[in-house]
């Protein structure tokens, strides 16, 4: 692998033939963090014998989440531009009952969340899987059906929240036939999964398979639990929250981590910074993360008492946020050249990088004092896209980047398109989340304000409202570009074909 | 790994997910289960649940809250928007609608301070008609196209925005014991 020390490539795009296949198989950086080889060098044919299999077997099952999750990012984009706009601009389509403000907005949220981010996720993730377990991927079969029943979800979904048929529950809008049709989508992907790693032939198991094989058991009982329990009242607000936090906790969370964790030791070609820190960020992720949903309703009418608790666990997610942040970035800030010359890695660490300030900003944000001003306002809005966009969603464009061209066997058509991606994708997500982190603390200040006309609090919000449109102008943009040159280089790839491997490997010398 | 280190590591992460409910959903919910309606509190008639419907339906919970805080923790009581609410005001709501924003104002007891129809009418049918600066869509689809009368959505999301008053007496019975 060229990456980083040769100049020609500019980290992790392009294809070597002479090892045509990268990665090390037992994790980024070896079994148990260690050194071993990292990927500048040639890869022994044994290893050659592995890999290929592994990546054939995922090449069109990830492909498909892949074509699944751009289509659902583009649709997603446009609804929440569309939302924004409406906040500058209240007159705008207000006549069309399907474009309302209260149809399109939760529209927007399902389908980033269920469509884009997690159609993204099971892709990398099956690819990733049989890197990780030195296997070809098993019942491929499911996964395809997997896809197609993810993507019929959605559409019913969408269809039903702009034509009115919202459950009314935020992050459960779905209507339950489409959410039945997630949830069976969800369960053969990860059947699939386990079926795979129950066949791997690796001893060790590396950090971004813990978090993966995690969210693969937590996923289906969080949804599960939260369909089926008909609660009402109050007690139905705290299974809401415990459900929208936690879908964060097991899904997005947890894709994001395994992604930063396999792609940032990866591409530098050293292993993570600390074996025992990984376990303990794993397991304090898990004990502490799913206890933060009722910060979501403090000074509400609940039991004062369980809201403490959640507010008291969403402190002590400090700990595995530090020991996570020390291993990405001691990792990443000791080879800063390669950040700069790998537009992979710049998309991963800088989602590294929002993980730690979006954590440490939503720990802060669940005391009482900080909810207090900020509960209520755009600030949570802001929040909400440091995670998603600036976090999650960026660590997936980096594995996109670096695995679709070792599905299709194909580089990237334009580097160009990619650098214009990543800025527009990151200047556009911080002017999003600094102008609605300013503007929503001022309206949560208008508005505990005794005396002050609650206008105040709308007044005060509306320049902020159009720097986080303009924001939102970029993300869309920088977005389509991605779904366009997605697009080109699937077209290039049907219309001539994927090279079959064993050629490259051929002509690269049998190396 | 070892199989029963694996095992272990299944159990491990399936029990973290199971305590967090049971200590932040299941627990409360056994101690809400036993709140009662307080007397003042009516069921919704079918006119009002049926405006609940069209407010789930246009999504009013993204931009309005239905919790007024107590005194001291923001500046609801001020607003004169209703005594903070207690779990025993929400036992007829399913879904529940206690909403995320305040990009509008609280409306758990919108009826107190606005209890006339018309003003109801013409704010749904042009909000910024009646309040300068508000950035709430309109609804022209709750209204006769020609006439401008209500038509038969908007009467009855009427008739439930002019149900929410939660301002009748509590007793210390009705208030949940806020330890465990």
């Amino acid at each position: 692998m060229t990456f980083g020390e040769d100049s020609r490539d500019p980290g992790g795009l392009r294809l070597n033939p002479a090892e045509l296949v990268p990665g090390l198989d037992t994790g980024p950086g070896g079994p148990a963090g260690r050194p071993s080889a990292p990927d500048n060098r040639s890869v022994p044919s044994h290893e050659m014998d592995i890999r290929i299999p592994a990546d054939v077997s995922a090449a069109l099952p990830s492909a498909a989440y892949f074509t699944g999750a751009v289509f659902w990012l583009v649709i997603g984009s446009l609804l929440g531009f569309l939302s924004s706009l409406k906040f500058n601009s209240p007159d705008l389509l207000s006549a069309t009952p399907m474009l309302t403000f209260g149809r399109v907005r939760p529209a927007h949220l399902n389908a980033v969340v269920y469509g884009w981010v997690s159609l993204a996720g099971a892709g990398m993730t099956v690819w990733m899987v049989g890197r990780l377990c030195r296997t070809p991927v098993r019942w491929t079969a499911l996964l395809f059906l997997s896809a197609l029943l993810w993507n019929a979800g959605l559409a019913a979904g969408t269809w039903w929240l702009i034509d009115g048929q919202s459950r009314g529950l935020e992050w459960l809008e779905y209507p339950r036939p489409a959410a039945v049709l997630i949830a069976a989508a969800y369960v053969l992907f990860a059947l699939s999964m386990f079926r795979t790693f129950s066949a791997r032939a690796v001893k060790h198991i590396y950090v971004s398979l813990w978090y993966i094989l995690a969210s693969l058991t937590w996923f289906p009982v969080l949804y599960l639990v939260a369909n089926t329990f008909s609660y009402s009242g109050v007690a139905q607000a705290a299974m809401n929250w415990w459900y929208a936090h936690n879908l964060l906790t097991v899904w997005v969370s947890p894709l994001g981590l395994a992604g930063a964790y396999y792609f940032i030791p990866k591409i530098i070609g050293r292993p993570v910074y600390s074996y025992s820190l990984g376990v303990l960020g794993f397991w304090t992720f898990a004990l502490f993360y799913n206890w933060n949903g009722l910060h979501h309703l403090v000074g509400g009418p609940l039991p004062t008492w369980a809201v403490s608790l959640s507010i008291a666990a969403s402190l002590l997610m400090f700990i595995p946020v530090i020991a996570v942040a020390v291993n990405h970035h001691m990792t990443a800030f000791r080879h800063l050249g390669m950040v700069k010359r790998s537009p992979v890695l710049r998309f991963v660490v800088f989602g590294a990088v929002s993980y730690t300030l979006v954590s440490v900003q939503g720990s802060l944000e669940a005391t009482r004092a900080v909810q207090e001003i900020v509960h209520f306002t755009h600030y949570t809005v802001g929040h909400a896209h440091l995670g998603v966009y600036a976090f999650a969603s960026m660590v997936l464009f980096g594995a996109m980047y670096y695995i679709v061209p070792r599905l299709l066997m194909r580089e990237w058509p334009s580097p160009w398109l990619i650098e214009f991606h990543f800025w527009t994708a990151a200047v556009g997500v911080m002017l999003f989340v600094v102008s609605l982190t300013f503007g929503g603390w001022l309206q949560g200040m208008a508005m505990a304000e005794e005396g002050v006309p609650f206008l105040d609090s709308v007044a005060v919000t509306v320049p902020y409202l159009w720097v986080r449109s303009g924001g939102g102008a970029l993300m869309t943009l920088g977005n389509l570009v991605f779904a366009l040159h997605f697009t080109w280089i699937l077209i290039t790839s049907a219309r001539e074909g994927i090279r079959p491997v064993p050629e490259i490997h051929a002509a690269a010398g049998g190396r | 790994m070892s199989f029963v280190r694996l095992v272990l590591f299944f159990l491990g992460v399936l029990a973290a997910l199971l305590l967090g409910w049971w200590a932040i959903v299941g627990l409360p919910e056994s101690m809400l289960a036993k709140v009662a309606a307080p007397s003042g509190l009516k069921p919704y008639t079918q006119e009002q649940a049926a405006g609940r419907e069209t407010y789930i339906r246009e999504g009013c919970v993204y931009c309005h809250s239905q919790q007024p805080r107590p005194e001291g923790f923001g500046a609801d009581q001020s607003r004169f928007w209703g005594r903070p609410s207690i779990a025993a005001d929400y036992v007829y709501d399913t879904p529940h609608l206690l909403g995320t924003m305040r990009s509008g104002p609280d409306l758990f007891n919108v009826s107190v301070r606005r209890p006339d129809s018309v003003w109801h009418y013409e704010h749904l049918h042009d909000p910024r008609h009646l309040v300068p600066g508000s950035i709430m869509p309109r609804f022209p689809w709750l209204f006769d196209e020609g006439t401008s009368a209500p038509a038969p959505e908007g009467r009855v999301l009427v008739a439930y925005l002019l149900s929410l008053d939660h301002t009748y007496p509590i007793t210390p019975h009705d208030t949940v014991e806020s330890s465990p």
